[in-house]
């Protein structure tokens, strides 16, 4: 049974979080010796994947240099970035494979570590069936290792189920955009935003979560666009926002057809657009008529004037541009938020021209590369449906197997905790993925843990969940392999590999392809280098939705960048999508759905009163695995709080710093309040990037919506009251840490 | 120096403090942020601002300094304060109008914004003004913002009486000649130099 071998903080004392400071040498000393090379790659979090170049001496990353000439973002960066190569020379880094003893976590030979991790998996396959091993993988590897983690799933292990923690990024607006469209990509580049102008930001909060994309608003701004911000928190953006709509979480629905309503009422459409480009628009038009302004007004606390306004700026320009995030795409109704928005975009003729579109704002690394070539649980290279009997030729015919030996559809990332808990599945393999802090339902998600035969992680530092593991298999860094990943635009790029794995530690795919050969599939895993899986890649993706077959790593530095789909060597890329109102539907048309309400999975009533919504701080990435090691960033923002309005605080009389206990259906947690007039007074927000008793994810709950399989992070119902005493968290935490000290 | 200007707009800040980490990284005060910072209200507003020195042209802060340990250098910077000099008096702490110069009680020295000096005078940008995600810290040439912005740049403050011009420019609105903080300008007082209404 895979739980902890010795109590949490005894391996917190051995392997972190530790906060790391200063670069390897100190700031005065061998850190001021200049850099032997500087690498031109990009940075390891966010779905800007911003140019950033890592000074490197001694095989050691020292420092950056900001990366002018690279165009999506021309040196900027935010503190993520700009701390990033922290990460390195840590010392919790894990440099040996560790497993785990009554004694706690033990360094392990190579041979030992992956002998065993083998011969588990085999075991729990042959005794339970193929189906009872299950494969996560993550979204900010490679695009190589996503795509080789899908094979190994497929062929080495021969299981149904793999999928990814891109399943809690962009999966919602992924679904919405390839049934609207038949792709899924954001369809415009970055540079389309200053040239609108109208610019509508709805549950995305770009200040913090994609922070370099503000450039590019405050330029539509400049050029004299109106800004439109829908959240129920006043983020930073909204503050320049030339209409603010302080939706209530998980009422996104109604407001978006409410604009769309009275665009239809007010004959602001584009009839030419939608009679030659599109099909289905009686659908939409059928589902938002009974959604007036002032119906939708009731439901998401946002004035009818203000909808009018909106859907009149909107519907009165040629050039919109709609971005959004995982506000709408973190309910059980996400893929239909996104689609009252793509159906916004196409009843105004709003998309495939310079800035005019919609766009998704992936949260993720190589959040976009990362789901196009097969570690999601329905998907092949390219995009392409695992279902689909002739995409399953092409790509078994690249890997050298028979169609039929490819394994159908499996579980998607929640359901594969699902089926642990519920014992059908009984060996994992993990990697690039802490769903102990990042899946809802946190206390499920431990007790599934536990429940596992056999847990094998591979990572680089030992993250909440690889606490619970048999076996770790010490991976690489992002700097430490070369790659290539695909930006928030879809524009394919290089990640350079700028030093190699500290002590014993191996790239990431090595360690898949030896997994591959002592599972007794080597020959199908023969690859030296990235490169050689790039290569088969191209043509496994070659003739899909996403089709790489034309792009180089080459052709990638000379051009700063390849936008797929790029199909054959002379291609230049494909920078818009959707250019003259061609879309990817076999019919070459854009599709209109029909749009249904629905209640939230966890509704709030007189037990729960209040509205819990969740998210990010700036200076913190996902779960924190590595932003929670680096010193600089833990004292931006050291714990996370609970935001509360005014109006709230004051009917429990909750001061900024009392500590409040805040309650679900779920679970309690206690954090500090930060009372402040920056969020709706029904509503209260927790960052979720920390583990334990600090998180918010013990309180949220495992409703999906049906069709991506995304949970519904950003609705839960929950009450507060002030506590009594501060948790024992923080009466036995480090001084250190609350002071927010140098340490 | 290079044609480059430095301006900041606080209207622009997001408080995402890139400004602040990237600062630490430079050459002449590595591990020491220079870069001011404020939150205005977290209560009230999610308005944040950050800012660099303003190095201004007749510089408060070396007119009081009894150590001679703030120069300004001839393309217009004002320095940090010369270690061997500098007294830690906070002399310049005290007197600065913008509250800029810090004292770092670890080295002894009063020490502040240099303009990456190392950077700046070899033709690259400042770390700040080069990460900032929002430009609300921008080093480009003044061609530039006039053609990109719809604010406009002054670098006349007012401080009830004292007048101070300086290097760095603040982006203020397109009717402003200069940027004023005290609400008495905007009164009549009769003898004083006349103000233009600004803000």
């Amino acid at each position: 049974m895979a739980k902890p071998p010795v109590p949490l903080d005894d391996l917190n004392r051995r392997f972190g979080p530790h906060l790391n400071y200063v670069p390897h040498g100190g700031w005065q000393d061998e850190s001021r010796n200049p850099a032997e090379r500087l690498v031109k790659t990009h940075c390891c979090f966010c779905g800007q994947q911003c140019g950033i170049q890592l000074k490197v001496r001694d095989n050691r990353v020292i420092g950056f240099e900001p990366w002018e000439d690279f165009p999506y973002n021309r040196g900027m960066l935010c503190p993520k970035g700009v701390k990033r190569y922290l990460q390195g020379n840590h010392p919790d880094r894990l440099l040996n494979p560790l497993m785990r003893t009554a004694n706690g976590f033990q360094p392990a030979g190579w041979d030992e570590a992956l002998e065993f991790t083998a011969r588990r998996l085999r075991e729990l396959q042959d005794r339970y069936g193929r189906d009872a091993v299950a494969v996560y993988g993550g979204a900010s590897l490679t695009t190589e290792k996503s795509y080789l983690l899908g094979k190994f799933a497929r062929v080495a292990l021969g299981t149904r189920h793999i999928d990814y923690n891109g399943r809690l990024c962009m999966v919602s607006a992924g679904t919405a955009y390839k049934g609207a469209f038949g792709v899924d990509r954001a369809p415009n580049p970055w540079s389309d935003i200053p040239k609108a102008e109208v610019v509508m930001v709805v549950g995305a909060n770009i200040g913090e979560c994609a922070p370099i994309t503000t450039d590019y608003i405050w330029r539509a701004r400049d050029n004299g666009a109106k800004l439109i911000v829908a959240d129920p928190r006043f983020t930073p953006i909204a503050r320049n926002a030339d209409l603010y709509l302080p939706v209530r979480p998980g009422t996104d629905l109604a407001l978006l057809m409410a604009i769309l309503h009275v665009i239809l009422r007010d004959g602001l459409t584009d009839q030419t657009f939608i009679a030659e480009h599109t099909a289905g628009f009686e659908k939409t038009a059928a589902s938002v008529e009974p959604w007036n302004p002032r119906r939708a007004a009731e439901v998401a606390g946002v004035a009818p004037e203000a909808i009018e306004r909106a859907a009149h700026w909107i519907g009165g320009s040629r050039r919109v541009m709609i971005l959004h995030a995982r506000g709408l795409e973190h309910q059980s109704k996400g893929v239909e938020n996104c689609e009252a928005v793509v159906a916004i975009a196409m009843a105004t003729g709003n998309i495939g021209r310079e800035g005019a579109g919609c766009v998704m704002v992936t949260g993720q690394g190589n959040g976009q590369g990362g789901r196009e070539h097969g570690q999601k649980c329905d998907q092949l290279p390219g995009q392409r449906s695992l279902a689909d009997p002739a995409a399953r030729e092409h790509v078994a015919g690249v890997w050298g197997i028979a169609p039929e030996d490819l394994p159908q559809p499996g579980y998607s990332a929640v359901e594969i905790m699902n089926a642990i808990h519920s014992g059908e599945i009984k060996g994992l393999l993990s990697i690039c993925f802490n769903p102990l802090v990042s899946l809802p339902d946190a206390n499920f998600t431990r007790d599934a843990l536990e429940r596992l035969e056999f847990f094998g992680v591979i990572d680089f530092f030992l993250s909440e969940t690889a606490m619970h593991a048999d076996v770790v298999l010490a991976g690489s860094l992002q700097e430490e392999e070369e790659g290539v990943g695909a930006n928030v635009e879809g524009r394919v790029i290089h990640i350079q590999k700028a030093v190699d794995p500290p002590g014993n530690a191996r790239a990431d795919s090595e360690i898949i392809c030896e997994l591959a050969r002592r599972l007794g599939r080597g020959r199908y895993f023969p690859y030296r280098e990235p490169r050689e899986i790039f290569e088969e890649l191209r043509l496994a993706s070659r003739g899909g939705i996403a089709d790489y077959y034309g792009i180089t790593y080459q052709k990638i530095d000379e051009n700063q960048g390849v936008f797929w789909p790029c199909p054959s060597p002379d291609h230049p890329g494909t920078p818009r999508l959707f250019e003259g109102g061609r879309f990817f539907h076999t019919d070459g048309k854009a599709h209109f759905m029909s749009l249904e309400w629905r209640d939230s999975g966890d509704p709030v009533d007189g037990g729960f009163p209040i509205y819990l919504t969740t998210g990010r701080v700036v200076s913190q990435y996902l779960s924190g695995t590595q932003t929670r090691r680096i010193g600089a960033l833990v004292d931006q923002y050291p714990e996370p709080k609970l935001e509360i309005h005014p109006r709230l605080a004051g009917q429990y009389g909750i001061k900024s710093g009392d500590w409040v206990t805040i309650t679900t259906r779920r679970d309690t947690i206690t954090l500090q309040a930060m009372v402040v007039r920056t969020i709706r007074p029904d509503t209260v927000f927790i960052p979720y990037h920390w583990p334990r008793d600090r998180s918010a994810n013990r309180l949220t709950h495992r409703t999906l919506d049906p069709r991506s399989k995304i949970p519904e992070f950003k609705v839960s119902a929950c009450r507060v009251e002030k506590a009594a005493a501060p948790p024992e968290w923080a009466r036995t935490r480090a001084p250190e840490l609350v002071q927010g000290g140098r340490g | 120096m290079h044609g480059m200007e430095f301006y900041v707009d606080p209207s622009r800040c997001i408080g995402c403090q890139a400004c602040l980490k990237a600062c630490e990284e430079c050459e002449t005060h590595r591990g020491v942020s220079m870069i001011n910072f404020d939150f205005v209200d977290r209560q009230e507003t999610v308005a944040t601002a950050a800012y660099v020195c303003w190095h201004c042209d007749n510089p408060t802060c070396a007119q009081v300094c009894p150590a001679d340990a703030i120069k300004k250098y001839e393309d217009g910077i004002v320095g940090s304060s010369l270690k061997p000099r500098c007294i830690a008096c906070s002399n310049c702490v005290l007197a600065c109008p913008f509250g800029i110069p810090k004292l770092v009680p670890e080295y002894e020295q009063m020490m502040k914004c240099d303009m990456c000096y190392d950077r700046t005078s070899v033709g690259k940008r400042p770390m700040c003004a080069t990460v900032c995600p929002s430009q609300a810290l921008a080093y480009v040439t003044p061609e530039t913002i006039a053609a990109s912005r719809r604010e406009k740049p002054v670098n006349t403050f007012w401080f009830g009486n004292q007048k101070i011009t300086t290097k760095v420019y603040m982006m203020a609105p397109a009717e402003a000649d200069a940027v004023s903080i005290d609400v008495a300008d905007y009164t009549w007082e009769g003898d004083y130099e006349a103000v233009p209404q600004a803000l």
